[in-house]
Order: structure tokens, then sequence, then C-alpha cells
């Protein structure tokens, strides 16, 4: 989240616990193993995380991500079972959860969108993507994917583009928004041959394949490339 | 001819298929500079054929590679090398393709790097956005562990690394060195006050070696080529090639690696196709957001860190962003602005206060809520951020905005009266009460 403070979407109610702590209440303590129930795969996760640094606070980013993965955010839940594990107090997990933009303080949805709306991609028209993108999942319903503008996720040849759960798609156009929608409500691949890493992923404009330039922009006619005029 | 403008050196082995996988990267000769540094040579020799290299950091600051190493302390306590793939500049995404399709050279640079630091543990620290990435270099790194090639005795040898890929979890500020450390310390990631530099009291407070994944995947060609073959690339003391991360309003937007040297037009336009047709370039970034805009005529000067210093701005991270005429100059810098304030971490007033202020304000100026005037004071809340913090976050946004205004001036103004008349229009059919003024966000109560 942003460091500013009062960035954060409108709160629907009263969920997270990101609000005003209660005076009246002691400070939280680093939990009780006996008393705190951490379920086993996560433990041993986060003990083999400890291992790998030679300080075990070390661990306190990706051990943050493993109980996410587990309980969909940061819940009071899940940071008070890492700081069971790590000997850590809650409070301190909370600094740092707050901190990073891909640790949820509030239960946003277990899967992810993020639309780049970065310079680079603000240049190729990327805030039209994601309002498409936006309006598409309030008119089919979609729940449970937390659907955000990002900052410049570096791949800028593929612009505008989307990281869905970590796979890169694009270049994207408005109009894909109903297809993109649709594949994350079904639950299926987002965009197949359009990801990063498919084997078949082409820019349009790659010359190393039999297609000839196309262009980039929807305005844009494709022609030859302009040879440097120097 | 984009080919022939190319000068693949990193890059040369990129179509190989299967380049990731370690037998695939060893039957191209990978690994033998590693296991020649392990086994035949000292370890000031290797700092000595880093160092006349000339490899500069590929990160953005651009200081030789071979002297930062040689910082480093000798002694036997704990060094540390840190591998900086956070990279979140943005237009930047060289380090991106290099992790993907040859997660080797870089597992095989941090070893050598490490080796030349007297470093006994290497962490690449990865954005975490990159995950794929992530992946790809863990089972890199697993494939040397079960060669032998990492953990006790590489190659061998009497020598110790042990490589840890660190996913971080989206902040721009933990490219920057000390905030990274703070970050891979499993803290907020805030940078530290300067000095004690990394090089002293880095990582858990031991010397610690940081360098940008472009620079250490130079470091086995050097090795196994010689400093000698490696300066035949560039002009004077801009050695080597460089992978050019193209972007923005240009036909083909892509990596590139280039000679340093060679024009940024035959970048921009040789290369990257030039500007859409019927379009022109109104301004362009050279280094990645954080540097300074230069107008199209600099498209001539040869793209060296020197060339570009001298121009007013900086190579940086190596990233061109082109802007053509199509896009108003306003709303580049008001999507900029608002990038260093969501990533400003908020430690120093001037940048925390900084960026926020310039957004404030080019939003009034972009809703027809300001004067010329407020101009100036855009300008010098710029010129009240540079030099006064900690790190140099809140000067990456103030040098390009404040290049910006110096040069586009003319049409800031243009656009200043062209939102105040559609202000007043909208005002006058009453579209726009003083009620919705009093509640804007900017313009409400209590701001300005």
């Amino acid at each position: 989240m942003s460091a500013n403070g009062g960035q954060l979407p409108a709160r629907k109610g009263p969920i997270g616990w990101d609000r005003a702590a209660d005076l009246d209440k002691a400070p939280a303590t680093i939990p009780e193993p006996s008393e705190t129930d951490v379920p086993a795969e996560l433990r041993e996760r986060i003990e083999m995380l400890m291992k790998r640094y030679p300080d075990r606070r070390s661990a306190a980013l990706p051990a943050l991500d493993a109980a996410q993965r587990v309980h969909g955010w940061c819940s009071p839940e899940a940071i008070s079972q890492v700081a069971s594990v790590m000997r850590v107090t809650p409070a301190y997990l909370a600094s740092v959860a707050t901190f990073y933009d891909m640790l949820k303080t509030e239960p946003l949805g277990r899967r992810y969108v993020y639309v780049c709306t970065s310079v680079a991609c603000h240049l190729r028209n990327a805030k039209a993507v994601y309002d498409a993108i936006d309006a598409e999942a309030s008119a089919q319903g979609l729940e449970d994917v937390d659907i955000r503008e990002f900052e410049c996720l570096g791949a800028c040849d593929m612009a505008p583009m989307a990281s869905v759960d970590g796979r890169y798609v694009g270049p994207l156009d408005p109009s894909d928004a109903a297809e993109l929608v649709g594949q994350l409500k079904d639950g299926r691949e987002a965009m197949p041959g359009r990801g990063l890493t498919d084997s078949s992923f082409k820019l349009p404009w790659d010359e190393r394949g039999a297609e000839p330039p196309a262009s980039p922009g929807p305005d844009a006619p494709p022609t030859p490339p302009d040879p440097s005029p120097a | 001819m984009s080919e022939t403008l190319q000068t693949k050196v990193l890059t040369a082995n990129f179509d190989t298929p299967d380049l990731h996988k370690i037998d695939v990267y060893e039957e191209q000769g990978g690994y033998r500079s590693a296991r020649k540094v392990a086994l035949e040579m000292s370890q000031d020799e290797v700092l000595e054929t880093l160092e006349s290299s000339g490899l500069r950091g590929r990160g953005g600051a651009g200081f030789s590679m071979g002297k930062k190493a040689s910082f480093i302390p000798k002694g036997t306590m704990d060094k540390f090398l840190c591998c900086n793939a956070d990279e979140s500049e943005p237009g930047t995404y060289k380090d991106r393709l290099l992790m993907q399709k040859n997660p080797h050279l870089l597992v095989e640079g941090c070893i050598i790097g490490a080796i030349a630091a007297g470093a006994n543990r290497a962490f690449i620290f990865i954005r975490g956005e990159y995950s794929t990435q992530a992946d790809i270099l863990d089972a890199a790194v697993d494939e040397a562990y079960a060669k032998g090639y990492l953990g006790e005795g590489v190659f061998g040898s009497d020598v110790q690394v042990d490589l840890v890929v660190h996913r971080g979890e989206g902040a721009y500020i933990c490219g920057e060195e000390s905030a990274l450390l703070d970050a891979l310390e499993g803290k907020r990631g805030n940078p530290r006050l300067k000095p004690p530099f990394p090089a002293n009291q880095g990582l858990y407070q031991g010397p610690t070696l940081i360098n940008n994944v472009e620079t250490l995947c130079n470091t086995p060609i050097i090795i196994e080529k010689g400093a000698e073959w490696y300066r035949q690339f560039g002009v004077g003391n801009s050695t080597g090639t460089k992978m050019v991360s193209v972007s923005g309003n240009v036909q083909r937007p892509g990596n590139y690696e280039i000679e340093l040297g060679i024009s940024a037009r035959e970048i921009v336009y040789g290369l990257a196709g030039g500007p859409l047709p019927g379009r022109e370039i109104k301004c362009w970034f050279p280094g990645g957001s954080s540097a300074p805009v230069l107008e199209p005529a600099d498209l001539d000067r040869p793209y060296t860190f020197e060339s570009m210093a001298e121009a007013g701005s900086m190579l940086g991270s190596g990233a061109i962003i082109v802007v053509d005429d199509s896009v108003p100059i306003v709303g580049v810098a008001l999507r900029l602005a608002e990038f260093y304030r969501h990533e400003s971490c908020g430690k120093c007033v001037p940048c925390r206060e900084g960026t926020n202020w310039t957004v404030k304000m080019l939003e009034r100026l972009d809703q027809g809520m300001a004067t010329p005037m407020d101009l100036d004071i855009v300008a010098s809340v710029q010129e009240n951020i540079i030099g006064n913090c900690l790190c140099v976050l809140g000067d990456s946004m103030a040098m390009p905005i404040g290049s910006m205004i110096r040069k586009f001036r003319p049409e800031f103004e243009a656009h200043i009266e062209a939102a105040r008349a559609a202000a007043d229009e909208a005002a006058a059919v009453g579209e726009f009460s003083a009620v919705d003024l009093a509640q804007s966000p900017v313009a409400g109560p209590g701001v300005g």
C-alpha cells in the first residue's frame, strides 16, 4: 500500500485489521505456539524459509507471502500464525505487510489482475484497458479477484499489459476485456497464446516470423518501418 | 537491418532452445569462467580483469564494477553479494529478459562476483512481480547446486558460495541498494543513511557488494574473453554493450543489445522503427523515467554515459521511453508524479510531501484551477527535493518533471488556459457548481 496514507480505496465496512488501535487492550505479544493453530504445511514452509538466511527475520517477506496464499490475504489470523512460528511480534509483521504492494491487508480477492498503467503503458492507452476490464468484471459479476492499476511491471515491450496471477499477458486492447474476465470467471488460463512465456508468444511487430510487422496502435495502419533519416 | 545495428554479446545465444537448462548452457561454454575463477585465478587477478575491462554498473549509477568490488575490505568476516534484480524503473525490462532466457549466465555471474568480493553468501533480490522469472532462477540454482557449482567447495575448490533467490513483494524503493538490504533483512524497505556504505556495513552489518543483473551477466564473458577483448566495444569510458529497452510510442518496442556509442537515433529509428506513421517525437527519456527528458535533436548524440550526462540527462538503466506529439505532456508529467508518490517510502519529508504536492498541483493544472504562476511553484518544489533526501527517489521525480516544465513551458501554459476555459464553460452551463468545487478533492478547503 502507499506509504502516503489516504490512497487506499474506500472501505466497504469494518473489515481488515488496518483500523485504529484499541488503546484499552494490552499490546499484542509474540503468540504462544501452544495457543496458536498453524497449518502443518505453512509451519514447515516458514521453518524452511528461516533456515535459508543467517537471520531468521529475513524470512518475513516470503513467510507472509506463504501465509497469504493460505488465507487469501494477510489477515490478523495469518499474521499471528507467522508471528508464532517466526517468534516475532504481530506488530513487526504488520509493519512489513503494510509496506509492500503485493501483501494484502484487506481481503481483496485470492486471485489478482494487475493492469500496468505506468508511464510506458500510459503512452499506449493502458488506462482504457484497465477501465474496460474493471467495467467488464462488474458486468459479469466477477468475484474474489483483486483488479487494480499497478505501477510498471517491467514488460513495456508488450504494452499495454496485465499480470494475471503472475502470468504476463499482452499486448491488450480494451476489446479483450470480455474474453479475459470470462476466462477468469471460469478459472481457465487467461489469454492462451498471449502470455509472455507461452511457446507461441510473439509480439505483433516481431520480424522473425513470416508475418509482416503489424501496427501496435489501434488507429495506425501497418506500414514498413521508417529507416533512420539521419 | 535491425540485426546489423545490434551487437550481440550477452544475447548471442538467446535463440538456443532450452538455454535455461544447465546441460545446454554448458554445451555453449557455460560455467567455464566461474570454474577458471574458482580454480586458477587469484582474487586480485579477478578484480584486476574486471576493473581493466571498464565494465560500469548497468543498473543506473554507472559506477566501475571492478572498483566497487575492490572496496570490499579483506578479512575473515562474513561478506555478502547481492544481485539487484528488483527491476522496477518504468520503461526498464532488460533484466527480465536476461533472467528468463539465460538464468545460468546470472548464476555464473553471481559466483564470479562473490569470489571477486570474497563473499561466501550471495542473494538475488528479484521483484515479486517477476514470479515466472524467479521460478526459472530457482530451478537454475537447484541445478547448479546439484552439480557442485554452488555450496561448499565450488568446482572442487575450497571456496564456498551459497546462493538464495529472494523475492520482493512489490516496492520500487527496494531497487535502491540500502532499501534492498533492509527488505532482504525482512524489514520495511526504507533507505539507510550513508555512510556507512554497503561496502563496509551492508547486509547484516557485513561488507556487501551490490550489482545489477546485467552487470553480473557481463562478468563471465569478460573472464572468458579477457578485458582487452571487452574494451574493443564502446567508446571512451563507456565500454561494452548495453541492453536497451525501448518503449512508448515507437513501432517496435523491445529489448535490443547495442554497442555503447551508436547514436540514439539508430536505436529509436533503426531498431525500434521510429514513431508511428504521421507522428513525430516530442521528447524521450534516455534512461528510464527518472532521467530528464531530451529533445528530438538530442537523438543524434552517441548513446554513452558521458554524452547523456552532457545533454543534462543520464543513461541510467538504458530504458528509452519515446513520447510522440499525440500525447499531452501534462498527462505524462502527472502519471510520472503519481508513480513516485505511490512509491515514496515516506521516510524523508521533502520526498513524501514533495511527490504528493506535485501530483496535487498537476491535477489542479489539468482541471483548470491553476494559473501559469503555479508552474513556478511546481518547479520550485522540485528544486527543494533534489539533494535533500536519504536516497534519490525524490530526485528521480524532480529531475524529469523539472526538465519537462523547462522544455515545454509554452505547452503547459496553453494547457492551463485551455483547461480554465473548459472549466469556465462548464460552470456557465451549470455542470459545475460552487458546491462541487468545494467538495472536489483537489480544490476543496484546506488545499492550496
